[in-house]
């Protein structure tokens, strides 16, 4: 293995402890072990170790204690790992950082992993004007929204979701399993408008309805009331003791933003993961990349990844040129994947589309396809296809011939049914067939165990005893049979 | 007639030979528990071996690397091998002869070749092929449990459990009298093919998971965060007998089904059915997880052993009567092999070649200084990339193998034996390896001469003498005698006889892990069941870690493991993945089995199975001859089209050779740890073969 010589270890200051700033040290552990390329400073407000946000509506589920979703904690050398600690500074010139405990952190290398916020809609009742949460309002991206939401609902009571999204579906999941009363509500024509279409919307909208959620799409919130519940354009009130909002997230980009770094709606970054600012660096959620991808845990791991190769020297030239985000719902019996362009109409640049639409059965799939590669899918209760089709999309490998075989997950036919069928086996073990068994019972063989010695059938794995001795019987019986 | 096991197989299935009709042995099935009087057609057709049109029956010589091999007598061919090591050895120093040993040899063999070169050739570079087979489970399970028997308890437990979890194991394929345990447990089989024996649990009512290739690892993690959300971990197990469960999870945790999904084609949905399957009957203790080399035979090859530890033990199954762990041994005696000193590392009874205690034991026993005594060696595939370079081996003596084969990178390989100075190979057909050799020695088969296997259950086997070795041929042990006095060595030092080995054996291994000590031949032959370690006068142990794991704490460890993509990615040059593997005819390399007229028939050359869609794109019809092209090389097999296979995946066996070899294409990236080759995995393109013969 290589090591830097002479050179004394990069300075590396991490923003934010959350799954890509842990992912980031984690990643920069493995390819530096020994801590000889970076000494990596993780700082982050919260106070627990590092945890896996996705797995946040399985706690809600009651699925993992908020224990069991710790992330791994590097322990070489190179890291280092301050929690309750929140970063209030970044002064670019001087190359510094500010914490709130008063120190300054030199760097030679800042990443910005400040991650996003939920953003709270301008709605009577659900915030106050700066930004805290009402009475029985509760956001879902910390362990301590957590903690809260189980803390405003008890089971059986009455909980409303507003934002029918990944989270808000998730979480609704896992509410109706803890035992809750769950309403949702959308403000697009349908839930999850911007990862499938209306006709997989409204089956999926079915099948939450069957666990007991009510869906309300399409429906603007007036005011949430304390202790009623949430009052629609209507004039129809939700129940609610408690109110969950999952209504899209803000970047966190202040710090960034302050130090006169470029923002848009997040921290711009090239491919490099760089930001106008060639000393720092933004990944996951506060990260804009021309590619997209932010809010989904995948690309962000990546974009870690590629830093991580990066910043340690270990491959300087790495890149990200974006991801192909996936969206999988995790909501227990629904197995929902949707992924690229599934909002355009067939014959739109070439585009084939196969749709299946089953509302009785609660499924749909929906695959687009331009010159043989899968450009786009929704599939709701098709979870061989689902498995099978993300790794085409992600490969950009061709797709099959056979669209609906391959829908339904299912072998495709072979195409020259006419090739030679090898002379049926009975033993594949030992190459016998139907008509050496025969053979050896007009040779006298009378039993499995003769059988065996003249033919070797049943002497392999065994699985043909059974076939054998039904054979055997069949001419017993023949044998048997009155003659004429 | 005589009663003796198979020549192939770590089942080390029993038969009886005796002369058929027209006077050459035959073999049947006897009853055994490994067989259970069954037999595959390898075994029943093995003694057709002995009698092959080219076996070989006096040694060969050439005089240059341009001349042809021609027939020498033993003395002259025994002399000039002697005299072109010594030679070598005093231009450049002890570690330029290197040795090559075999899974195949019988332990004897195993012990007196190692002895032979730490003490007649002074050289530490040996090492053998099981590195190729076993080398992941044994470190992942020595790891885990402080100690590596292939499975810890006798394989007819297994028939009694009601879930079986088969990683990367093939057994109706390659051992099939083994099915014969398998037919009451409801089987969850790991393999992106389905093979056959993925076909048999789905006929049995039971799952087959089909993750890319290269993904296993992210697959065993998923199927561990499955169990623990699903409710069945046993944390009492956990608690009271292992420690590192916290650490481990952590990275199971970021497995959560969806995700493991992605990344390895699983559907999630599948994964938690798998878990809830082997959940309930691991409550019952009442489960197995056995792996094979589909999941060994990676460059994280034993971090996905470890994972699937880690699945065991959480489960609660290692250490407890019917449950637990195994690793399904592949070659004859991949147990035995390495255990007593012909692994680059070792020394007898699975001592540590740079553990002070162990050279003093092994010294005392061999006679000699412990200083002495070699350090560690080159790993198998470092050991034959390195022949022939400034600083590598400019002599290779060869036993039992057929590395041109089946190591990876083909052309490698051929390149670096090339440019040795002395190849010198022993073996009974001119194998492609042999074929190269500057001295080929000819020896004696199985069913000629005497000697101990140890089976994938850890059990210690006799194989008996049928028949007498042909006119001019001699026995590995005579080999090693008539060379080790040639270097110098006292006669009494390297026995010819096996039983005179095997008390050496037991002496050299009492006190170490694998105790051989109390093996002796009348104990074998009253057909105990010698399951190691068997301390002198002492019982067997047919069961492991009841009690305790072998680690000083006494608890079986967890380890931390991460998953990692394979060390070749596809791309659009190279888009789909080969994996390679068996079939039911071959044996390894084919060097036997392609000689025996029935099995040669049945699978008379290499073929790649596409699925119908990958092979149209190709251009390819069934039976039509395909090339396949890695960044390393190509080769060239006919088309099986397989509706069932995965649209990125084409699958080889390896056991031919020349422009079929599958080992053309292989990735010789070696895992860190156990440095196993990446066999699995290659990124291969497919095209018309141009020349359609």
């Amino acid at each position: 293995m290589s090591t830097v010589q002479g050179a004394s270890p990069r300075q590396i200051v991490v923003v934010g402890n959350g799954m890509v700033g842990a992912r980031f040290a984690e990643e920069a552990a493995r390819l530096d072990p020994a801590g000889e390329r970076a000494h990596i400073t993780v700082v982050g407000t919260e106070e627990h170790h590092a945890y896996n946000r996705v797995l946040l509506s399985g706690v809600v589920a009651g699925d993992y204690t908020p224990d069991q979703i710790r992330l791994p904690v590097p322990h070489t050398p190179g890291v280092t790992v301050r929690t309750g600690t929140t970063a209030t500074a970044l002064d670019t010139d001087n190359r510094t950082l500010t914490l709130d405990d008063g120190t300054h952190l030199p760097y030679d290398e800042l990443v910005m992993a400040t991650g996003a916020r939920a953003a709270f809609p301008p709605i009577t009742g659900v915030a106050d004007p700066d930004g805290t949460p009402g009475e029985g309002v509760t956001a879902l991206r910390d362990l301590a929204d957590c903690r809260r939401l189980l803390a405003l609902a008890a089971p059986g009571a009455p909980v409303v979701v507003l934002g029918g999204g990944i989270l808000g579906l998730e979480a609704a999941r896992g509410l109706v399993g803890r035992g809750m009363r769950v309403s949702v509500v959308e403000s697009s024509p349908w839930i999850m408008r911007r990862q499938i279409d209306q006709p997989a919307a409204r089956i999926l909208a079915q099948r939450y309805a069957a666990l007991g959620v009510a869906v309300h799409s399409w429906r603007v919130a007036a005011r949430w009331i304390p202790g009623t519940g949430l009052e629609l354009d209507d004039g129809r009130i939700l129940p609610g003791d408690a109110l969950v909002v999952t209504a899209g997230v803000r970047g966190n980009t202040e710090l960034a933003k302050d130090a006169g770094i470029e923002v848009e709606h997040g921290i711009v970054v090239d491919d490099r993961l760089s930001t106008s600012n060639a000393r720092v660096h933004a990944i996951g959620d506060c990260a804009q990349h021309p590619g997209g991808g932010a809010g989904l845990i995948q690309p962000g791991w990546e974009q870690a990844a590629v830093l991580a190769r990066r910043l340690t020297g270990t491959a300087p030239e790495a890149l990200y040129t974006g991801a192909r985000p996936l969206t999988r719902l995790k909501a227990q019996g629904i197995e929902l994947t949707a992924f690229g362009q599934v909002h355009e109409e067939e014959d739109a640049h070439g585009l084939e589309t196969v749709t299946i639409s089953d509302p009785y059965g609660g499924r749909y799939a929906k695959l687009s396809v331009r010159q043989e590669k899968v450009v786009g899918a929704v599939l709701l209760g098709f979870p061989e296809a689902a498995a099978t089709l993300a790794q085409l999309y992600d490969t950009g490998a061709p797709v099959p011939a056979d669209r609906l075989a391959l829908l339904q997950g299912l072998p495709t036919a072979t195409p020259d049914q006419d090739r030679e069928e090898p002379t049926s086996l009975v033993c594949r073990c030992n190459a016998v067939s139907r008509t050496d068994i025969e053979q050896a019972w007009l040779d006298g063989a009378r039993t499995r165990e003769a059988i065996a010695r003249r033919t070797r059938a049943t002497t392999g794995c065994g699985g043909c005893v059974r076939d054998v001795q039904a054979l055997l019987s069949g001419m017993q019986d023949q044998t048997n049979a009155p003659v004429g | 007639m005589t009663t003796t096991h198979c020549p192939y197989c770590a089942l080390q299935c029993a038969m009886h030979l005796e002369p058929g009709p027209d006077g050459r042995l035959a073999a049947r099935p006897a009853d055994f528990p490994t067989n259970r009087g069954g037999l595959c057609r390898k075994g029943w057709t093995s003694t057709e071996v002995l009698t092959v049109p080219d076996r070989l029956t006096r040694p060969l010589i050439r005089k240059d690397r341009d001349s042809e091999l021609v027939q020498t007598d033993w003395d002259t061919a025994l002399d000039h091998v002697a005299e072109r090591l010594l030679a070598l050895r005093a231009e450049s120093g002890p570690d330029t002869v290197a040795v090559f040993g075999s899974g195949s040899l019988t332990n004897e063999k195993s012990y007196t070749l190692g002895k032979f070169a730490r003490l007649a050739l002074a050289t530490s570079q040996i090492d053998y092929n099981g590195r190729f087979c076993m080398s992941s489970a044994a470190a992942a399970s020595t790891r885990a449990f402080g100690l590596d028997r292939g499975m810890p308890f006798p394989l007819t437990d297994v028939g009694g459990a009601e879930v079986v979890l088969l990683a990367g194991a093939n057994p109706a394929e390659t051992m099939p009298p083994m099915m014969g345990h398998l037919s009451a447990p409801t089987l969850i089989v790991i393999d992106p093919r389905r093979s056959a024996t993925a076909q048999a649990a789905l006929n049995g009512g039971g799952v087959h998971l089909a993750p890319r290739p290269g993904t296993d690892l992210a697959l065993a993690l998923g199927l561990l965060h499955a169990v623990r959300v699903q409710g069945w971990c046993d944390e009492d197990f956990v608690q009271d007998r292992t420690t590192g469960f916290e650490t481990a999870w952590e990275h199971a945790a970021a497995w959560w089904p969806e995700r493991t999904e992605q990344v390895t084609g699983v559907p999630a949905a599948h994964i938690r059915a798998a878990a809830d399957l082997l959940g309930r009957a691991s409550r019952n203790h009442s489960a197995y997880i056995l792996t094979g080399r589909g999941t060994e035979q990676h460059t994280k090859g034993t971090d996905t052993v470890s994972a699937w530890i880690n699945l065991a033990l959480a489960l609660g199954l290692p250490g407890r009567q019917g449950c637990g762990y195994g690793c399904i041994t592949g070659q004859g005696n991949g147990q035995g092999g390495r255990e007593h000193g012909q692994k680059a590392d070792q020394l007898p009874g699975y001592r540590k070649i740079d553990d002070p205690a162990a050279r003093a034991h092994v010294a005392r026993v061999w006679g000699v200084d412990p200083h002495t005594l070699p350090g560690p060696g080159r790993s198998a595939f470092e050991l034959l990339d390195a022949l022939g370079t400034d600083d590598g081996p400019r002599a290779m003596l060869l036993l039992g193998s057929n590395p041109l084969v089946s190591a990876p990178q083909t052309e490698r390989v051929r390149e670096r034996l090339a440019s040795l100075d002395l190849l010198v190979a022993a073996d009974f057909v001119l194998s492609e390896t042999a074929a190269m050799a500057d001295v080929v020695l000819p020896v004696a088969q199985w069913a000629e001469e005497r000697g101990t296997m140890t089976n994938l259950e850890g059990r210690v086997l006799r194989r008996n003498r049928a028949t007498a070795p042909p006119q001019g041929v001699r026995t590995d042990l005579e080999v090693l005698s008539a060379l080790a006095v040639r270097l110098g060595q006292p006669p009494q030092r390297f026995p010819t006889d096996p039983d005179t080995v095997l008390a050496e054996l037991g002496r050299a291994s009492a006190g170490g892990t694998a105790d051989y000590s109390g093996v002796t031949p009348h104990r074998l032959a009253s057909g105990e069941a010698l399951h190691w370690p068997v301390r002198e006068k002492e019982e067997p142990t047919p069961h492991l870690f009841l009690d305790s794991f072998a680690h000083p704490d006494g608890r079986a460890r967890f380890t931390p493991v991460p998953h990692q993509p394979p060390a070749e990615t596809t791309d659009t040059d190279y888009p789909l993945i080969a994996t390679t593997g068996r079939t039911m005819g071959h044996y390894q390399t084919g060097a036997q089995t392609r000689r025996v007229p029935e099995l040669h028939r049945a699978e008379p050359e290499a073929y790649v199975e596409v699925h119908p869609d990958t092979a149209a794109r190709a251009g390819l019809a069934t039976g039509q001859w395909a090339r396949i092209t890695s960044r390393r090389g190509h080769t060239r097999a006919r088309v099986r089209l397989t509706p069932t296979a995965r649209l990125d995946t084409v699958f080889l066996p390896f056991h031919f050779a020349g422009d079929q070899a599958a080992n053309n294409l292989t990735n010789p990236a070696l895992d860190p740890t156990s440095r196993m080759p990446e066999f699995k995995v290659s990124a291969v393109r497919l095209e018309r073969e141009p020349a359609q013969p």
